[in-house]
């Protein structure tokens, strides 16, 4: 019972959230986090759970979702294909293309099989834009998801509908990925992450355990497609590359590939950042990047492993003991936050202002990014961090391994 | 004839300039086992520091200082960033590599905007050499493939007759057996991934002006890079340079070709009903389904035969 508490827990938020968020922005943030949960999950299927770093994963969302818009295209001229349904054609198309590429990469591992990714990733993009009469060339192909058969009055024009589809495949994806880690396959999925030569021994070929893993991914990969589909009523090739495929590393590893829901957390951090930021600067991009970069260095665990870090700690009861060297950490890291802030702004303001736009404001104070002082504050302010950090940190990092002995 | 002699003297620039970004990557990757990928990110800045230094004191400067800037970038990114991240294992460096590139395609067109800048060709340079099938063969694309030839002299007399080419050469098969004699290898690793960081400028800084630079030239020149390393075998600068020159021309023939497949396959004596439903490949045109061939290749050659065309061990 304790096992199910979570999902029991996740379902009742699922129901509670719209009523919290009813506005159409709200929605289609859960909708886009929803979407971003299962595609960082099957992510992290590969990276997390089985060892591979894929660069191409959007290749198995896309085709999901490319199939999927193609079936609710069919569904406008009169098919019996209703709309909540086809995130099942999505996760065939997912299945199909990773049976195909998994079928070329998965023969080799690490840095091989995260080589070949990259070069499936940049291939399929390529070879999308050649059939154009499939894929739509540059502009995408389109649909109308409410063209689908209307089930019990609902025809899934609305945003609230969406969700409701959204929320229920979210749930239903994440529960199996869930249970696939408990199942042989998954148990053996790490073991040929941490060694695959032994797994060898024991008379189980590594390379299929890879190859199986990878198409398990790809057919939940290709549900998130299908959702997108529906929720986007667009797939273009921006869906299928390079790019796409980099959004999902990003989040997931910033989630944490150490346990199971750290790419949750991921996915809703970077869509809320996404979103958030995407409205107050232009520069979202560079802040989710350098987090990430970060991350690799100083937090491989990501999110989930600086939490689970403080489980220890948190059963001893004594968390409470680094409360206040955690709070010293506070100014440095705000200091050396504005800083990089300040400046990333700075640089996109003078960049706006080559481009012919007025001196304008930023973050609501007036300031010439033309002149040569806001720089210099940004760089002080952003040295004054750092070099706090430098003190408090190596004390905070003392502090938790006394507590968590 | 001529037309033909014209599209083989490109294609050599154009190998010449991939050879230069591959022979940097080959060895990072030899020495390190780290497939940089922000290799192609290094040549981008390259570009764009050759055009500010430009700016000021001239493109002659900037031709020695552009490249020195990048190659002491690199080194610090190897000493600051990378070295902290190689105990967490290939996978994790791999991470920062991407990281890397990622954040300095979003740095540079934070700085010099999203639009190409106006980097050019030196006045002194920009002028017809000789007239080939009536086109004129600009003197500047001699001096790339003057510049990358005495580079590739440089660095293979640095790397056959200097003792610390000895090192790097010996640190390529046994870095171990190198540390044990005493020679500090991670220091090798910081000069090397340096060199060879400053090597992409390099190409950066000769070809930038002799086509476009703008934000999108990391990502479109990366992964042929990629291709060609795992191609020529990784660690292996022979096949790298065999591997840029084959890529370099089949890539430079084939934008001359624009013959619909249909066309091409009926010359050979095979028709097709272009009507039908593959009618989205036989109507494309060969200059357009080529920039798949070194992504196909670098697929290929990785589950196929990872140990490339010349290579002595797998990737």
């Amino acid at each position: 019972m304790k096992r199910w508490a979570p999902w029991i827990a996740a379902a009742f938020a699922a129901l509670l959230l719209p009523h919290l968020f009813a506005s159409g922005f709200g929605l289609s943030l859960l909708n886009r986090m929803g979407i971003a949960i299962v595609f960082a999950l099957s992510f992290n299927m590969l990276l997390g759970q089985g060892g591979m770093l894929d660069f191409g994963h959007a290749i198995m969302l896309g085709f999901g979702g490319f199939l999927a818009m193609h079936a609710m295209r069919l569904a406008g001229l009169g098919w019996f294909i209703p709309t909540p349904l086809l995130p099942l054609v999505g996760a065939a198309g997912g299945l199909a293309s990773a049976l195909l590429t998994g079928w070329i990469a998965t023969r080799r591992d690490r840095t091989a099989f995260a080589m070949i990714t990259l070069g499936l990733a940049e291939l399929v993009v390529a070879v999308v834009l050649m059939f154009p009469s499939v894929f739509g060339g540059e502009e995408g192909i389109n649909g109308d998801r409410s063209d689908g058969p209307a089930i019990l009055g609902f025809d899934f024009g609305s945003q609230m509908q969406v969700y409701h589809v959204v929320a229920v495949w979210t749930w239903i994806s994440a529960l199996l990925m869930w249970r696939t880690t408990l199942t042989p396959l998954g148990r053996l999925a790490n073991a040929v992450r941490d060694n695959p030569e032994r797994v060898g021994f024991l008379g189980y070929d590594p390379a299929r355990v890879r190859f199986r893993v990878y198409v398990l991914s790809g057919l939940f990969a290709g549900i998130a497609g299908g959702l997108q589909a529906i929720n986007d009523e667009i797939m273009t090739s921006g869906n299928i590359g390079s790019e796409a495929s980099g959004a999902v590393l990003l989040m997931t590893f910033i989630g944490g590939i150490g346990t199971f829901w750290g790419p949750i957390l991921g996915a809703v951090l970077i869509v809320l950042l996404q979103v958030a930021l995407g409205t107050l600067t232009d520069a979202w991009q560079l802040y989710s990047g350098l987090l990430f970069v970060a991350m690799v260095v100083w937090a491989p665990g990501g999110l989930a492993g600086i939490l689970l870090a403080h489980a220890p700690v948190m059963r001893a009861g004594r968390l409470g003991q680094l409360v206040g060297h955690y709070l010293r950490l506070i100014p440095g890291f705000a200091l050396a936050l504005a800083g990089v802030a300040g400046l990333s702004e700075l640089a996109f303001r003078l960049e706006a202002i080559r481009g012919g736009a007025s001196t304008g404001r930023i973050m609501g104070l007036a300031i010439d990014a033309t002149a040569a002082w806001p720089w210099l504050v940004a760089a002080v302010l952003f040295l004054a961090g750092a070099a706090l950090l430098n003190r408090t940190f190596p004390q905070a990092r003392a502090a938790w391994q006394a507590a968590a002995q | 004839m001529e037309q033909g002699l014209l599209v083989v003297l490109n294609g050599l620039v154009y190998g010449l300039l991939l050879f230069m970004l591959s022979s940097g990557l080959t060895l990072i990757v030899g020495m390190m086992g780290v497939l940089n990928l922000a290799h192609a990110s290094f040549y981008m800045l390259g570009a764009y520091l050759a055009y500010s230094i430009s700016t000021v004191v001239g493109f002659w400067p900037a031709l020695v200082l552009a490249p020195l800037a990048v190659g002491v970038i690199g080194a610090l990114v190897e000493r600051y960033g990378l070295r902290p991240v190689h105990r967490h294992g290939h996978v994790a460096e791999l991470l920062f590599t991407f990281g890397l590139a990622f954040v300095i395609g979003e740095i540079v067109p934070l700085i010099w905007g999203r639009l190409p800048v106006p980097y050019r060709v030196p006045a002194v340079l920009d002028v017809p050499l000789f007239a080939l099938a009536g086109t004129a063969y600009p003197a500047y694309r001699l001096f790339m493939m003057l510049i990358s030839l005495a580079m590739f002299c440089a660095l293979f007399a640095a790397l056959a007759k200097t003792r610390l080419g000895l090192v790097v050469r010996a640190a390529l098969t046994h870095p171990d057996m190198v540390a044990m004699l005493g020679h500090d290898v991670p220091r090798v690793f910081t000069l090397v991934f340096g060199a060879g960081c400053a090597l992409a400028g390099l190409a950066g800084v000769i070809a930038g002006n002799a086509f476009t630079t703008e934000p999108g030239m990391a990502r479109s020149l990366g992964a042929i890079v990629f291709a060609v390393v795992v191609m020529g075998g990784l660690g292996s600068l022979s096949g790298a340079l065999v591997a840029s020159l084959l890529i370099g021309l089949v890539q430079t023939v084939s934008i001359g070709l624009d013959l619909p497949f249909y066309k091409a396959l009926s010359a050979l004596g095979i028709t097709v009903d272009v009507g039908g439903r593959l009618h989205d490949l036989w109507l494309l045109s060969v200059n357009r389904a080529a920039p798949v061939v070194p992504y196909l290749l670098l697929v290929l050659v990785l589950a196929t035969r990872p140990r490339g065309l010349l290579g002595s061990r797998s990737a």
